[in-house]
């Protein structure tokens, strides 16, 4: 077999031991992030369930639960699955320090988007009032007559 | 990694040797997924932001609550699937890669082949979904579901929701289709004569990344 190209860098070596190894680590993350997105499943009906008669607190930390959990699923996926983790550290950092930032990004605008609504709230009363009056199903019954219905709907 | 060996330290940056260890195309494809990374970032912050802007939001366990064949009244359930089938192909994807490590071209093949079959799944999970919505009365500009709190709703939810899931399912349309050259390239010995399955690794790269945007988008849109 020829090789056309030398490649300058050192490929791991490729034994069936590493084979097997690999797979098996593999089939452990798998199953990590099965069990991960089950939980957060769970998490998500309980909340579809509950959301009335549990207090905000309560509704938050179960959201802020789930966003973790969404955390820890991307860092498997980047770490075992695009295989990063392995890599030299150097590189790792292009990829991770830019991310640090991007979560500054992230807080900082849901921040700009709560302050929107409060300034909204004070000084459009307006929109204020109209985001507050209630309306019933659209007539044509815009979800099908679905079983699931929010609990402030007006029943048909 | 072996950059610091008992004796002699690795020189990276003295020329001569890729300092990463990676190869060039894989390292470009780390890029380019972060630029991505950055623009679906972007949307979805965007999202989050109009959200944080707005007193109330449709509930997604009264919108998504359908299942084909199986009527409505079943919230997280299709989605479930759906996510289930893109954590299931990145799975047989990272064995293809593997495979291609360990030179076993069959191994390749077969876990290519159930990559793209999960890949059109998804795809068509996406388009019933889409098409259940739209038959609803949904679409960009028009929004027939009400606010969990009983008030009125504008656009912004099947706005986002159809931009969002559009811009990602491009991503899941276009990863598809590498993987279909991916997998005629590997039939016909391109990567056997060639020595090495790298190219199979920057395409798995591609695929995990279209399966961490989706693990973000339904969580954002589906869960919280």
């Amino acid at each position: 077999m020829e090789h056309t190209h030398t490649p300058e860098y050192h490929l791991h070596a490729a034994t069936p031991e590493t084979y097997a190894a690999a797979k098996k680590e593999v089939k452990k993350v798998t199953i990590y992030l099965t069990v991960f997105t089950i939980i957060e499943l769970i998490l998500g009906y309980m909340l579809f369930l509950n959301h009335t008669t549990w207090g905000s607190g309560l509704v938050l930390f179960v959201k802020g639960v789930i966003l973790i959990f969404m955390i820890v699923k991307a860092f498997y996926i980047v770490a075992y699955f695009m295989h990063l983790k392995h890599e030299l550290k150097n590189m790792i950092m292009t990829i991770v320090v830019p991310l640090t930032l991007f979560i500054w990004f992230i807080i900082a605008f849901l921040a700009d988007g709560n302050s929107y609504k409060n300034l909204n709230n004070s000084y459009d009363s307006y929109k204020l009032e109209r985001s507050k009056t209630k309306v019933s199903a659209p007539a044509h019954g815009g979800s099908h007559g679905s079983e699931v219905k929010h609990p402030e709907q007006k029943a048909h | 990694m072996a950059a610091n060996t008992a004796t002699v330290q690795t020189k990276w940056w003295n020329g001569g040797k890729s300092p990463f260890n990676v190869e060039y195309g894989k390292l470009m494809m780390w890029y380019f997924l972060m630029s991505d990374a950055f623009t679906f970032g972007a949307f979805l912050i965007a999202y989050g932001t109009t959200r944080f802007a707005s007193n109330s939001w449709p509930d997604p366990n009264v919108v998504f609550q359908s299942f084909p064949g199986l009527g409505s009244g079943l919230p997280l359930m299709f989605v479930s699937l759906m996510t289930f089938i893109l954590i299931v192909s990145s799975v047989t994807m990272v064995l293809a890669v593997q495979a291609g490590h360990h030179n076993d071209k069959k191994g390749v093949v077969n876990n290519l082949i159930l990559t793209i079959i999960g890949g059109f799944a998804f795809l068509g999970c996406q388009a019933w979904e889409w098409t259940h919505l739209f038959h609803e009365g949904a679409w960009w500009g028009r929004n027939p579901f009400i606010n969990a709190d009983g008030t009125a709703a504008g656009t912004n939810f099947t706005n986002f929701f159809f931009t969002i899931t559009g811009f990602h399912g491009f991503h899941v349309f276009s990863g598809v289709i590498i993987n279909i050259i991916m997998l005629i390239m590997t039939l016909n010995g391109t990567f056997e004569r060639r020595g090495h399955y790298l190219m199979i690794e920057k395409a798995g790269l591609y695929w995990h990344f279209v399966d961490l945007v989706w693990v973000f988008v339904f969580t954002l849109f589906y869960l919280v």
